[in-house]
């Protein structure tokens, strides 16, 4: 399969793409028809995505440090792209970006299912399709980018698409504001990045964007430490990060649901993926400078979140700023700088990605039956007006908040773990007084999930839901939804189904430091 | 000394100047429903000569004693500028056969503007280069004014023409002052002269040759000019103006500051630092406040011209960085030609409804047009510098440059600018997408205006993906 192994990620990343292209070329009254082919073209990404699997070498080490290793980069594919500034068309996954890579096929997947049935308001099924088309090729095209142009040029290509379907089929209201916060945000954070890049490239002996070999570059410390300042700036509004999370709640509240689950679910990933990919390894002596910051952030992240979570009326406001918390356990992770910590980062990465893309899901549902979001507004007594979805919706929360033997514990659990001992050279002390304010975020976080899930799905039905017929989950949400449902016990279960793949990858990546 | 005359290098601006006077001679004989023929014909002229400059690819050659070459550069410009000429001519057609204009005189003054572009592009020493700037300029005067019964067209013509007149008189001082100098025109042995300490009349005579370039390319403070004369001048015209005429100030710029005045680089680096700057910032802050897009465009053309001036700042660190600067400003000049003169084509199809262009009156194209609407999307995000689109690639070169050249804090201007341009490019880009239209009818575009747009749109759509297709263009920069 030698075609197979060289084409295969080139097929995962643009057959959506070239789905977009088909999309617009169909007539425009051919509803139907546009939402089949955004699930054929995502589903058969999902596929190439799937099959894959079979031909990855699960006891390869991780694209980091010499590179040397055998089969370190699998599925690489490098072809020359733009001469006149070396990028190259460098491709491949390791450890690390197999699992963000799935997960993005999957959701990409699921959220087209979802928009079988439902297509938010003002329609137009073509435009809606073939955006999220090009969305998914951004955001997949992101985790095997090895080439810092192309990793940028995919980086940015998630922009456009995800502006117009905020702006376009957001919440009525906001949804404008939300839209080109976001874009002119990130686009801020991006562009220091991209100096950042430049910079590498003219600092590295022979110059090259090519991110395996700029981690032979040994940068001078001083360099490094300004280098990572861009590409903090880029990443960490990105994630997004204390005190650059402002866009997020806006953007995910005002996203129609498939665009926040694309959002919560994949989007903020490629801010922390970008710190493990990029930012350790190339500059790894600026990250020792830089993680007891970057863990102070997160921490901060954490408690603020759940702060403000408490005091949120509207559930998928909830949902969103519950999201910066959890990302900080991420960022907490990768601060510490060790094993356990970055096991604990992509973890985690994954299971919000699958939870809270799942909570996304089901705000959505539950805003399209009771025509808000507001909790006091629902009322409470959902367990009996629609005790499937309230199941759902407690089972799901639960694992947000960290039960064990579900998907959100690991994450969190092994994050607080790592950070008891972090990677040498950085102060324990510090370390452990994160931990225990992490601790700290963890039981408010529980706090602020049961007392929503006791506002939403306990009490008893409000006067004004009664006499209303609602209708429970549908047959195209269970199928959106299971595999999502048993994804959370799955990794829940059994951790090692990421934990194994990571690890390796995540030794040659600690094994700079 | 032999006067030389190569007559196949300077094939094209005979073509090109054949063609002016038959255009002008035979609008005597055509009926008035007739006078558009002008526009064919003029448009066959340019082909001819277009299929003649590409005969000249690969060659060097010299006429006039080294003042006028056709190399590298030459050849790059003069095709880049006749294809500018077939797009503003198609653009042309049919604005200027409906709005009942004066259509021979018109042909014949944007055919000898675009003449005086090829003798730009080939000129190698300060007589020449003046001469071709006021080609290129003084029909410029005159179709600004086309508009002769609206007020604002005058108003276009006679700032423009004084404000350009102004400049012209500074930069011939500024000339003159060279020649008092050094004692020679050609730049090749000005730069010579110029070689060793530079005295104060040397330095002084160089910025005021830079004065007159400032205001082609509309420059900061030399820019005043542009939003009023795009306004009041016939679309088409403002389209011509943003794109041809600042190249050709560009292009006799690189010219004049990377060959001339190389060795005082030391002098007018800074003086160009500056002036990028003031000029990309504020022509992106007063765009922020445009409600009527040729305005709008008028200012993002300014804020455009500053980041093609970035390069000029990073001059005379070293030899490897002056020619990536070279490169990356033709590169610039070259996709910007692209992207603005798509967004005008645009502009010219609303401005046949709504000759007001206000950015409302783009509410609901994507309703009413999607594909032009889109193609506009596609024109702005590349103005505005995002991947992946030539637009960025041109940021994308500059900035390399800069860093290449130790000059960060200029790449950093220039990154918060571009992203200051999203919000205004969105203002117009948010009522096509987002606002419903008064009323749902088809939108109409002429034949040719629409052929413009697609060519544009599969240009910016190509040159994105593949920036190869254009970068790998200007290789003949060979700097002194």
């Amino acid at each position: 399969m030698d075609w197979f192994d060289s084409w295969a990620i080139t097929l995962a990343v643009f057959l959506p793409a070239v789905g977009a292209v088909v999309v617009t070329v169909v007539p425009r009254d051919r509803d139907r028809l546009v939402r089949a082919l955004g699930i054929l073209f995502t589903g058969a990404a999902l596929v190439v995505g799937i099959l894959m699997l079979f031909g990855y070498d699960f006891s390869a080490p991780g694209a980091f440090g010499d590179g040397s290793a055998a089969r370190a980069l699998q599925f690489e594919a490098n072809l020359s792209w733009i001469s006149v500034i070396d990028a190259n068309y460098h491709i491949g996954i390791d450890g690390v970006s197999l699992p963000l890579l799935e997960l993005t096929l999957l959701l990409g997947f699921l959220c087209m299912v979802y928009t079988w049935r439902w297509l938010p308001e003002p329609g137009r099924p073509k435009a809606f399709v073939a955006l999220l088309l090009i969305l998914q090729t951004g955001m997949s095209g992101t985790f095997i980018a090895f080439d810092l142009v192309l990793f940028f040029v995919f980086w940015e290509l998630v922009l456009v698409p995800m502006y117009f379907l905020i702006g376009y089929w957001g919440y009525p209201g906001r949804r404008e504001y939300a839209a080109i916060k976001f874009f002119l945000y990130t686009l801020f954070g991006s562009v220091f990045m991209l100096l950042s890049f430049l910079a590498m490239y003219f600092r590295s002996e022979p110059h090259t964007f090519d991110i395996i070999a700029l981690q032979q570059g040994g940068f001078d410390p001083t360099f490094q430490n300004l280098a990572f300042i861009g590409l903090f700036l880029g990443f960490a509004i990105k994630v997004p990060m204390w005190p650059f999370h402002t866009w997020l709640p806006d953007a995910h509240t005002e996203a129609p649901t498939v665009g926040s689950v694309h959002l919560a679910g994949i989007l903020l990933k490629m801010g922390t993926y970008g710190f493990v990919r990029i930012a350790l390894p190339v500059l790894p002596d600026a990250a020792r400078v830089w993680a007891p910051w970057i863990g102070v952030l997160a921490v901060i992240a954490i408690v603020y979140a759940s702060l403000a979570c408490l005091a949120q009326r509207d559930l998928k406001r909830l949902i969103a700023f519950s999201s910066v918390g959890h990302m900080g356990f991420v960022m907490l992770g990768i601060a510490t700088l060790t094993d356990v910590g970055i096991n604990a980062a992509i973890f985690g990465m994954v299971a919000h990605g699958v939870i809270t893309g799942m909570l996304f899901f089901l705000a959505g549902s539950v805003h399209e039956r009771y025509h808000t979001r507001e909790i006091a507004e629902i009322g409470g007594g959902m367990l009996q007006k629609v005790p499937f979805m309230a199941s759902i919706l407690a089972f799901t929360a639960i694992a947000s908040l960290g039960l064990p033997g579900l998907a959100g514990f690991w994450g969190e659990v092994m994050a607080l773990l790592s950070s008891y001992s972090p990677a040498e050279g950085l102060s324990v002390t510090l370390f452990r007084v994160l931990m225990v304010f992490g601790g700290i975020g963890t039981i408010l976080t529980a706090g602020y999930f049961l007392w929503m899930l006791q506002r939403v799905n306990l009490g008893v039905v409000p006067d004004r839901w009664e006499p209303k017929r609602l209708a429970d989950v549908n047959a195209v949400e269970w199928v959106a939804w299971a595999p999502l449902l048993v994804g959370i016990l799955l990794l829940g279960l059994v951790p090692g189904l990421i934990l194994g793949i990571t690890s390796d990858a995540v030794a040659s990546l600690t094994g700079l430091f | 000394m032999p006067f030389d005359v190569d007559y196949h290098a300077i094939a094209p601006e005979l073509i090109v100047g054949t063609t002016v006077l038959v255009v002008l001679s035979i609008d005597l004989f055509l009926s008035p429903t007739r006078k558009w023929w002008a526009m064919p014909l003029s448009f066959l002229g340019v082909v001819a000569a277009l299929v003649v400059e590409l005969t000249l690819i690969g060659q060097e050659r010299t006429s006039f004693t080294g003042s006028y070459v056709s190399d590298g550069f030459a050849v790059l410009f003069k095709t880049f500028f006749l294809s500018v000429a077939l797009v503003v001519l198609a653009l042309s057609l049919r604005y200027f056969r409906d709005g009942r204009y004066y259509q021979g005189e018109y042909y014949f003054l944007i055919l000898s503007s675009f003449l005086g572009m090829l003798t730009i592009s080939s000129s190698r020493d300060l007589l020449m280069l003046f001469i071709s700037l006021e080609l290129v300029s003084a029909p410029g005067f005159l179709m600004a004014g086309f508009r002769k019964r609206d007020p604002r067209s005058n108003e276009a013509a006679l700032k423009f023409f004084l404000i350009g007149i102004l400049s012209t008189a500074v930069m011939l001082y500024g000339m003159s002052l060279v020649y008092g100098v050094t004692g020679v025109l050609r730049l090749d042995e000005i730069a010579q002269q110029l070689a060793g300490e530079a005295s104060g009349v040397e330095v002084a005579a160089v910025l005021f040759v830079v004065a007159g370039f400032a205001f082609k390319v509309s420059s900061v403070p030399f820019h005043f000019w542009a939003p009023d004369t795009y306004e009041g001048s016939p679309v088409p015209v403002a389209a011509f103006l943003s794109v041809a005429s600042k190249a050709a100030g560009f292009a006799g710029l690189i010219q004049l500051m990377f060959f001339g005045f190389a060795p005082l680089a030391a002098f007018w680096a800074p003086v160009f630092a500056v002036l990028s700057i003031l000029t990309m910032s504020i022509g992106n802050l007063v765009a922020l406040q445009q409600r009527q897009v040729v305005r709008l465009l008028a200012y993002s053309s300014i804020a455009q011209a500053g980041y093609m001036l970035l390069p000029f700042a990073l001059a005379g660190v070293s030899p490897a960085v002056d020619e990536q600067a070279v490169r990356a400003a033709v590169f610039y000049i070259l996709v910007y030609a692209i992207m603005n003169l798509g967004a005008f084509a645009v502009v010219v199809a609303v401005a046949r409804e709504s000759p007001g262009v206000l950015v409302s009156d783009f509410a609901g194209m994507a309703r009413r047009a999607p594909a032009l609407a889109v193609a506009m999307l596609m024109f702005f995000i590349s103005l505005a510098g995002i991947p992946p689109t030539p637009g960025f690639w041109g940021k994308f070169f500059i900035f390399q440059a800069a860093i290449a050249a130790d000059q960060v804090w200029l790449a950093v201007v220039m990154v918060v600018n571009s992203v200051i341009s999203v919000w205004y490019y969105f203002s117009v880009v948010r009522p096509m997408f987002f606002v419903e239209p008064a009323e749902v009818r088809p939108f109409r575009a002429p034949a040719l205006v629409t052929a413009v747009v697609a060519l544009a749109g599969v240009a910016v759509l190509a040159v994105g993906v593949f920036p190869d297709l254009l970068a790998k263009l200007p290789p003949a920069v060979t700097l002194p």
